[in-house]
């Protein structure tokens, strides 16, 4: 009996230890972030954020184009993988044919599987050539004349380019998205649809009126998981982002992001104020993450806390 | 638990043993600069087979390797960027040329044949600047009558990453183009004012070939593997030359080595008929006091071996040997600057 109890404590304790090794670890590399990055931090202050100034000859830093960079890109692949993330999760569940459920969802779980360099080297030497010869052209005729979203689609057709990256983010994260998507979708129980079904509701309606509302929790999930992802993302990007330090409003001109900024330059960094610069690079996309999963978990509170009122 | 216990130890013998391994073979060990990285793995590897002696060089980037050898990780770091006399003296280094170079413009304009191209410093600077926007601008066009160029936008590709190929390029800018200077100025990374970046040497190569109507600027060895159409470049003695073995040759010859302290010597826009303009050394780092005399006398066996039988192999990758006369100067060097903890010279022999 007391062997037992003795058990008990030590196996408690093991797994309690285990929890608080991630939470050290995160306040570690916190920490070894800031410290890392105070030489610039205390040269150009509140400035580096707003700076699009990435001088390394005269030492003059500012994160704003990485940042911008970084943003753009996820947001671009947020645009394009929600959508057919969803259309995807929906056939699976509700309208593919038996047969072809488990196929089609093995392909996407392969997809999540691939190494990122690999969707970098697709990326520049299949997806950019194509999209620089036969889509980019297209855009720049079409959309760069129009007044408020011209801007986005003027320059030369690169073929590489922050849309380019955004598109390979996308096509990286509808993998994640989807099947924590399919997964949410298929516990939703079947009283619940097939009631709906039995008053007249059409697929789309259960969709929407039924399936979602049941599932948000998870969809959001599933959406903060690809965010998550694209933020960091890092090779993928390095490969076709064009990694300038240039701003520019289009989105078919070269960009940098906070991931490939790093990727690029770390190795070859000399000097204290530019290693530093670049630390804190890091420290700023740790930040940016930290801030919008917190958000989006404050949004998912909110939702949850309204529910009840609103019905 | 007799088992578990039993396991354990026979894991931690078994790392151990691994760990005493390394230990224990004769081992050199080098970091920095990637673009030397083929000739050294060759060397190193023909080097091994007839001594034993292996030599671990890791290719992690000149920055990165004068970090390594100021904290004596290594027993020696190269660069691509010679450092200057009094960072030498900060740190208690010295540096030695192991290899030459060239860096050369290349271009992808559809009819314009690999070494048509006639640019001069000053145009090239132009066309990094942003200056220079379209390839039948005056300045190009007054530079070639030979050739038919296109009424197209100039595509400029650079390095994103930090690179000793950079640094040369950018040295011989600023050498040749005063606003050049003033404006971005030289190093292993610079603030570009226009154009994309492509990560190593063989990501500018791959931009170059895939955009249309775009220059950037590779080690010469990339452009020939990679069959990319260089141009000719107008040296300082207002000749056009095309780059080639004879033309850095003629280039690392001409350098004044003997009055350059710590062999901080730039090959760019050297004189000479037929010197190529953007030509650069590479250097090795050793500390001036070693504390491992021994590994120390390794390292200069194996550079010295390289300079008197490693020419061959150099000119089979495209790099171009150190001339006799620069290897002289080296070998008194050595003699002269390295020294084991009890000020005596290292003697190779």
């Amino acid at each position: 009996m007391k062997r037992h109890n003795l058990l008990d404590i030590l196996f408690r304790n093991v797994t309690r230890l285990s929890a608080f090794i991630v939470l050290m670890l995160l306040l570690a590399i916190l920490i070894s972030l800031v410290i890392g990055s105070m030489p610039s931090i205390k040269t150009f202050g509140l400035k580096f954020l707003a700076s699009p100034n990435w001088d390394p000859v005269s030492g003059d830093f500012g994160a704003l184009v990485p940042v911008i960079g970084t943003l753009a890109t996820s947001a671009i692949a947020l645009l394009i993988a929600i959508p057919v993330s969803f259309g995807i999760a929906l056939f699976l569940t509700e309208m593919s044919p038996p047969w072809l459920r488990r196929p089609l969802g093995v392909a996407i779980e392969l997809l999540a599987g691939i190494p990122s360099i690999i969707y970098g080297m697709w990326g520049l030497f299949v997806f950019a050539p194509f999209f620089a010869d036969h889509i980019q052209p297209w855009l720049i005729q079409k959309l760069g004349p129009l007044p408020i979203f011209g801007p986005l689609f003027q320059g030369i057709p690169m073929g590489i380019g922050m849309l380019t990256a955004g598109i390979i983010l996308a096509i990286m994260v509808i993998p994640f998205i989807a099947s924590v998507m399919r997964d949410v979708f298929e516990v939703v129980p079947t009283l619940l649809k097939e009631s709906a079904y039995g008053l007249g509701s059409t697929t789309w309606e259960v969709v929407w009126h039924v399936v979602l509302p049941y599932t948000k929790i998870g969809v959001a999930g599933g959406i903060m998981l690809g965010l998550g992802r694209a933020l960091g993302e890092t090779m993928a990007v390095t490969f076709v982002i064009g990694n300038a330090h240039q701003l520019s409003t289009s989105l078919l001109m070269p960009g940098n992001s906070i991931s490939s900024a790093l990727a690029n330059e770390f190795n070859e960094a000399v000097g204290e104020l530019y290693t530093s610069a670049l630390v804190e690079l890091g420290l700023i996309l740790f930040l940016i993450t930290f801030i919008i999963l917190s958000l989006a978990r404050y949004m998912l509170h909110v939702l949850t806390k309204r529910e009840g009122v609103v019905a | 638990m007799n088992k578990i216990k039993s396991l354990l130890c026979v894991f931690w013998l078994a790392a151990s043993s691994l760990l005493s391994v390394g230990v224990a073979a004769t081992n050199l060990t080098g970091a920095g600069a990637t673009f030397p990285y083929p000739i050294y793995a060759k060397w190193a590897d023909t080097y091994k087979t007839q001594t034993g002696i292996a030599l671990n060089y890791q290719s992690i980037g000149s920055g990165g390797g004068i970090k390594q050898i100021i904290a004596k990780t290594v027993d020696f770091g190269a660069s691509d960027m010679p450092l200057e006399i009094k960072e030498l003296d900060k740190n208690g280094l010295m540096q030695f040329p192991a290899v030459i170079g060239g860096v050369v413009p290349v271009i992808n304009i559809a009819g314009i044949a690999t070494g048509q191209l006639r640019l001069d410093g000053k145009v090239l600077a132009d066309i990094f600047l942003g200056k220079i926007t379209k390839w039948n601008d005056p300045a190009l066009l007054a530079l070639n009558t030979t050739v038919k160029l296109p009424d197209e936008t100039i595509t400029v590709i650079h390095r994103s990453d930090g690179s000793g190929t950079t640094f040369v390029f950018t040295n011989y800018l600023s050498k040749i183009s005063p606003s050049w200077k003033s404006t971005v100025g030289e190093g292993t990374a610079v603030s570009w004012k226009v154009g994309t970046g492509g990560k190593g040497n063989e990501g500018v190569a791959s931009y170059v070939q895939r955009i249309k109507n775009s220059i950037g600027y590779v080690e010469y060895a990339y452009a020939l593997q990679n069959k990319m159409a260089y141009t000719q470049l107008k040296n300082q003695s207002g000749q056009f030359v095309k780059p080639d073995d004879a033309s850095f040759k003629a280039a690392a010859t001409h350098a004044n080595w003997e009055s350059a302290p710590g062999f901080y010597e730039l090959l760019t826009n050297e004189p000479g008929k037929e010197s190529w303009p953007i030509t650069g050394a590479t250097f090795i780092l050793m500390h001036k006091v070693q504390n491992k005399p021994e590994t120390a006398k390794e390292v200069l066996k194996f550079f010295d071996w390289a300079y008197s039988n490693g020419g061959g192999m150099a000119e089979a990758l495209d790099y171009v040997p150190i001339p006799e006369t620069l290897q002289k100067l080296v070998r008194a060097a050595w003699k002269s600057q390295l020294k084991d903890s009890k000020g005596k010279a290292i003697e190779m022999r």
